[in-house]
């Protein structure tokens, strides 16, 4: 027994010695990246955020305090196991320095304890679910873009004064889809409205007609669609086909630039939807979508523009900060305002969230459409702060309460 | 008595259309698949990505060519089919003799090289195809608004359905297609040229899988994952049916399809697992599945 325990005393010492000096040997800094780059949200993000990332380490100059910067990026396929376990193999033999996650709440949640447990910052994009930055915040959690807190003050609250009073959803069943039915159903009973009914429908189903119908039979007068990418544009399209848009006015809870591209403006007019980004903003936002467009052929998604920003604005962190040691790269990033094409005087909050304007947009018609992908109007422009709710909202553990 | 298990009737009767359509599908590609198997002996793992092949070549000659929908019905099923012709000349006939493992990897990964070239080229969004003009509009049936398209789906898919049946059954060609897989050399023997005969069977299982692929182009979005979602259901609708049987795989589809529909009103969290639960309780019972022989 005492022998067995020099002998593994030995062997965790030595691992203490080795492991820290074959990081060291690199000399680099490593940003990974683990999103679906091939099932029904491929397009949200995939190839798309890799280039935005490495658009942003070549701006950036592709070294950080004299060190290369390396770019590594996996497919999650949309399994939470794969994608920590990525994050686990990554953390512990290439020295990965900061991960950004992209698209899937329920892959983000689970990569979030691995982050908590190797110490390596988070920068969550795509994944909306606001429990990132609340019962499941990490000190290494930063949630980039949206959650679906500023996605159901955005749209349900704008579609619930505009008469809007009874709302069924049609909910994606894992942990995004019932989170952003949870959100939007506060923000409709907040505004004098109600839910009257909500149906839970597997991911990336094949047909949505039945649930439609199921819906139809609720004579509610707004149709939640609290899902996404591929399941978003599926069952759209069949409530059009059904006539059902015809007496449920449709509620894209969460829609993307790619998806509105896919299902043209015929179909997707007239559609309220919430975004963080819109290439045709402003000059630096048009700059962008040129630049992007010049090597993928169309126009970023709000999540790829954010994969630029982030990326960017961590290298930034570590510049100021001068190392990439994790407390003080997020000292750094919690301390600093974000201006870029991606926001304007962002900030990440203590608990995570990076506050920042958020537009409810309407879908144009064929006809308002001038040019190719000039596809939304403005409705509205929320402040970061009534987006994104008070800090004293948040139920994050390490929240210090005042 | 105005309800069946506590859903109303104009609901009940509202899902039973909609699960024939979607039973339709299965029903068409679950076919092709037991005709392969059947006469072949191969595990066509491939049979979604040319179901979404055919999908494509529908929207390509759509969006670049200008070929309608219904010249598509016709000649992406050909085109489809002709490329699983020279699959079968280049790689799967290699196969025959071995273990049916090995048609089923060679098919697995000749899906996954077909989608992931897919993606590549398109995105995983999708392209949207139109309904044609003429079936443009729904009909209020009573209980439901039918899209007429959806109508057209399951009345052209099951004529499409007992012809194929039909053809194998009841003619002398399916009669010499029967006999060829059950004894190569003696059909052989009679002047028949076998191996002509089982690539003809495969292109025809393929188009099948393409036409289906067509039919479904403007219910759902184009994309390069539109097969791989729906072929382990049809696996299991296959299995469920009894491998290799023509009646079993077309019954089993609609049934499937209609149980489906139902679940997704009484249970929806379920409606994508039901079929694999049937699957597992027919195994139990009867492992040759229901219409198999044995």
């Amino acid at each position: 027994m005492k022998y067995f325990s020099k002998t593994a005393l030995g062997l965790a010492l030595a691992t203490l010695f080795v492991a820290p000096a074959a990081m060291a040997a690199a000399n680099e800094v490593v940003i990974g990246d683990i999103d679906d780059l091939s099932g029904l949200y491929a397009d949200v993000i995939g190839q798309g955020g890799i280039e935005a990332a490495k658009m942003a380490i070549v701006d950036f100059g592709g070294t950080v305090l004299g060190k290369k910067i390396v770019f590594l990026s996996a497919d999650h396929q949309n399994k939470p196991d794969i994608g920590s376990s990525k994050f686990r193999e990554w953390a512990d033999q290439a020295g990965l320095n900061m991960l950004l996650g992209g698209s899937n709440t329920g892959v983000s949640i689970a990569m979030s304890k691995v982050a908590a447990e190797k110490k390596v910052p988070f920068i969550a994009i795509g994944a909306a679910g606001a429990s990132l930055t609340n019962n499941d915040c990490t000190p290494y959690t930063v949630h980039y873009a949206y959650d679906t807190t500023a996605l159901a003050n955005g749209t349900a609250s704008v579609m619930t004064k505009n008469g809007g009073k009874t709302w069924y959803f049609l909910t994606a069943d894992y942990a995004f889809g019932t989170q952003l039915q949870d959100a939007a159903t506060k923000v409709v009973v907040a505004n004098g409205g109600k839910s009257v009914g909500a149906v839970r429908v597997p991911l990336a189903a094949s047909d949505f007609s039945s649930f439609l119908l199921q819906a139809q039979g609720s004579k509610a007068q707004v149709l939640g669609l609290s899902n996404a990418g591929g399941d978003f544009i599926n069952s759209l399209k069949a409530a059009n086909e059904f006539g059902i848009t015809k007496t449920m006015k449709p509620a894209a809870l969460l829609a993307f630039i790619s998806d509105i591209h896919s299902l043209g403006l015929k179909t997707a007019q007239g559609l309220y939807l919430t975004t963080g980004w819109y290439w045709d903003l402003n000059d630096q936002t048009r700059a962008f979508g040129k630049r992007y467009f010049d090597k993928m052929k169309k126009e970023p998604t709000m999540n790829q523009a954010a994969y630029y920003s982030a990326t960017l604005t961590y290298l930034n962190a570590v510049k100021a900060a001068g190392t990439t040691d994790t407390v003080k790269v997020m000292e750094q990033l919690k301390k600093a305002k974000i201006n870029d094409m991606f926001t304007k005087d962002g900030y990440i909050r203590e608990d995570g969230v990076m506050v920042h304007d958020m537009y409810v947009m309407q879908v144009k018609t064929p006809d308002e459409s001038k040019y190719p992908w000039d596809y939304y109007k403005i409705v509205k422009k929320m402040p970061g702060e009534e987006a994104f709710g008070p800090l004293s909202d948040s139920t994050c553990s390490f929240v210090k309460k005042k | 008595m105005t309800d069946f298990f506590g859903i109303p009737f104009p609901v009940v009767f509202g899902q039973l259309l909609l699960g024939l359509v979607n039973g339709s599908f299965y029903a068409m590609l679950s076919l092709g698949l037991a005709i392969i198997f059947g006469l072949l002996g191969v595990v066509n793992f491939a049979h979604g990505a040319f179901y979404m092949l055919g999908a494509f070549a529908a929207w390509v000659g759509l969006d670049m060519l200008g070929i309608n929908y219904w010249f598509a019905l016709v000649l992406s099923p050909l085109a489809v089919g002709a490329l699983g012709i020279a699959l079968e000349r280049l790689f799967l006939r290699h196969l025959y003799k071995l273990d049916p493992l090995y048609g089923l990897l060679l098919t697995f990964g000749l899906a996954l090289i077909a989608e992931g070239l897919l993606r590549e080229a398109f995105g995983s969004s999708g392209q949207s195809y139109p309904v044609p003009d003429l079936l443009q509009g729904a009909t209020d049936v009573g209980f439901m608004v039918l899209p007429n398209y959806r109508f057209w789906v399951i009345v052209s898919s099951l004529v499409v359905c007992f012809t194929t049946w039909f053809v194998i059954e009841r003619t002398s060609l399916g009669a010499t297609l029967r006999a060829a897989t059950e004894n190569p050399k003696l059909v052989q023997a009679f002047g028949i040229n076998v191996p002509i005969i089982v690539m003809l069977t495969y292109g025809a299982g393929v188009g099948l899988a393409a036409l289906a692929g067509v039919l479904s182009a403007p219910i759902i979005q184009v994309s390069p994952l539109m097969g791989s979602s729906l072929v382990t259901v049809v696996f299991a609708v296959v299995v469920i049916g009894g491998m290799g049987s023509i009646m079993g795989s077309i019954v089993s589809g609609l049934a499937l399809g209609v149980i489906e529909g139902f679940t997704k009103v009484l249970y929806p969290e379920a409606s994508n697992i039901v079929v694999f639960v049937i699957m597992v309780l027919v195994l139990c019972w009867r492992p040759a599945g229901l219409f198999g022989k044995e």
